[in-house]
């Protein structure tokens, strides 16, 4: 294989491991409440403008904006579920569907509204410059994306699966009135599956805004990304969704540098209905 | 009785609106409620009878919106012959999106629909012969009546008229059909309709190419009357989301509901637009992302639920019974 190929692999894989840590945030909700965030990718750009208004105001790079970023999503997220959420939940598929698609849309124009359309960026050296080994030459601010996502979704993934809080949320999924009379809080739980789902979409956010243009629409892909990658994981499945995000990282770049940059998210797409129409159950998950 | 008055009302006051109201603005006005009025009607067949949420309908929009400038642009034909080619290549997406994924949750169905639509906006917007981003345009000068191509709105409110009036009359027929009696059955229990014989994949794919199928002749009559069409005004999200918006404000799953919401919030965005000019398009998105959110929350059966639901409580409108 020739050098360039494998430059495009592993800059897939580091830019798939985001699509990872974020897609998790949305198959966590998916699959404890039944519920698809429309908004989820408004979440991540909300993320990016956080770490982009720290740099601007504070002069701040990611070991500040970051951190703030999880933060002020994870807010969001609460905020969401009490006021919307938790309504909606118990209401008609389409109240769900139409709730958070207004969602999706209050967000990104009153981001639209606020700063413009027009594309920002973070200074390229932000993170440090690029670092060449073994003939590879990558960019401190995507490896730095890529170590972080791969990190954060494996300790999502212990804390669901190792930890009391974890299992607590799992019987909620599993059935609500049973862990009512065992002493869980269904709603508490359910704010924080909201908290923590929203603070993975702020941290990959403001990750990706050290290398991506900042933009207000970027939403609409990113939530598309996140569909592909939850179904093609498997929902309520977060090993499946970081399977599923290197592997459609991989795929987008591969397709990117092989049939052209315009092409990517067509091939990413079409990959989608295929997987709807013949293994909608995904790679890993069960129906 | 008491609704063939109404509806004779309301039948007579859509006559006679251009001819009282008559300035160039108002008959646009007019002309452009009713042109929404018939997208969002036909969002209403999936969308609202059958439950199925498509948040991606625009690209049946614009598969009849560059059908129909294709045919003048690229055969030199009238406009209005490219409005077959529209529907069968609509029915056929929608087959092609329906058939997985009405089978499974409705999630799956609302995430493959938007899907599609970004895949067509990406694709045409990079297809030289469908003029790429810059899109297709239609006749500048008519060369005869059938090019559909008038200066006055008029021509276009009534022809609009006759449209919205079909797409009324057949949703109607089908909700009094035995589709409709399926349909209604599915949105209250899937589970139990399939086991009383229901079949209710099938169903839904059959409302949902019907949709498909008006949907893009209004995208058609849309590009007619502004004369051109690009990748933005034929697939972008943005015409999705008035579209639906229109139905779930008027009432999603009510005959009326989208005429009354088109009636409402195509004023206000022409207001807001001609108010605010260029810095008022991101607010008007704001306010429809609002207005989304608070029907959601609050009404999800939309205004006119309001006043059916008083007539007869279990109504069918899908609201406020547990999924």
């Amino acid at each position: 294989m020739s050098f360039v190929l494998v430059q495009v692999i592993v800059g897939g894989l580091l830019l798939g491991a985001v699509y990872a840590l974020f897609s998790s945030g949305l198959t966590l909700v998916w699959g404890m409440m039944n519920i698809v965030n429309f908004a989820h990718g408004d979440f991540v750009m909300l993320g990016m403008y956080v770490a982009y208004v720290v740099y601007t105001l504070m002069g701040g790079g990611p070991i500040l904006g970051a951190p703030l970023a999880t933060l002020v999503l994870a807010t969001v997220g609460v905020v969401v579920y009490f006021a919307l959420i938790r309504d909606i939940m118990k209401g008609p598929m389409l109240a769900q569907i139409l709730g958070t698609f207004g969602l999706a849309l209050l967000l990104r124009y009153s981001v639209f509204w606020w700063f413009g359309a027009n594309f920002l960026s973070m200074p390229q050296d932000i993170v440090g410059g690029t670092y060449a080994f073994a003939g590879l030459r990558i960019e401190a601010s995507r490896l730095l994306a890529g170590v972080v996502a791969l990190l954060v979704t494996l300790g999502l993934h212990l804390l669901l699966t190792r930890t009391s809080l974890g299992s607590k949320m799992l019987a909620v999924a599993e059935d609500q009135t049973a862990a009512q009379l065992m002493g869980i809080r269904p709603d508490t739980m359910q704010a924080i599956a909201w908290a923590i789902a929203a603070g993975a979409t702020g941290l990959a956010g403001a990750l990706v805004a050290n290398f991506f243009y900042i933009v207000p629409t970027v939403g609409e892909t990113l939530s598309i990304v996140a569909f592909v990658t939850v179904s093609l994981g498997g929902f309520g499945s977060v090993p499946g969704a970081l399977v599923a995000g290197l592997l459609i990282g991989v795929i987008e770049s591969l397709s990117g540098y092989l049939i052209g940059a315009v092409y990517k998210d067509i091939v990413v797409y079409v990959l989608f209905l295929f997987f709807l129409w013949f293994r909608p159950q995904g790679l890993m998950g069960k129906m | 009785m008491r609704r063939l008055i109404w509806l004779s009302v309301v039948v007579a006051v859509a006559i006679a609106y251009p001819l009282l109201l008559s300035s160039p603005f108002q008959q646009r006005l007019g002309a452009l409620v009713l042109l929404y009025a018939i997208a969002a009607s036909a969002w209403n067949i999936v969308g609202g009878y059958a439950g199925q949420v498509s948040v991606g309908h625009v690209v049946f929009f614009g598969c009849g919106a560059y059908a129909a400038m294709g045919s003048y642009a690229k055969f030199g034909l009238s406009p209005l012959l490219g409005i077959p080619g529209g529907i069968v290549i609509a029915v056929g997406l929608a087959a092609i999106i329906g058939v997985p994924t009405l089978r499974l949750s409705g999630h799956y169905f609302s995430m493959a629909t938007i899907a599609v639509a970004e895949t067509m906006r990406l694709i045409v917007t990079n297809t030289d012969w469908l003029g790429a981003a810059v899109g297709l345009s239609g006749p500048t000068v008519p060369r005869n009546i059938f090019d559909l191509s008038f200066l006055s709105s008029l021509p276009y409110y009534y022809l609009f008229l006759v449209i919205l009036a079909i797409t009324l009359f057949i949703t109607w027929w089908m909700t009094n059909s035995r589709m409709g009696f399926y349909l209604r059955a599915i949105k209250d229990s899937e589970r139990a309709a399939r086991s009383l014989g229901a079949p209710a994949s099938r169903t839904k794919l059959y409302a949902y190419m019907l949709s498909a199928a008006f949907t893009s002749v209004s995208g058609a009559l849309y590009a007619m009357m502004f004369g051109f069409v690009d990748p933005e005004s034929g697939f972008g999200i943005l015409i999705s989301v008035k579209i639906l918006i229109m139905a779930a404000l008027g009432g999603a799953g009510l005959l009326f509901g989208p005429l009354v919401g088109a009636a409402i919030l195509v004023p206000l965005e022409e207001i807001s637009n001609s108010w605010l000019g260029g810095k008022g398009a991101g607010l008007t998105f704001v306010l429809y992302g609002a207005i989304i959110v608070l029907i959601a929350r609050f009404q999800p059966g939309g205004l006119l639920s309001l006043f059916t639901r008083r007539r007869k409580p279990t109504s069918d409108t899908g609201a406020g019974h547990a999924p």
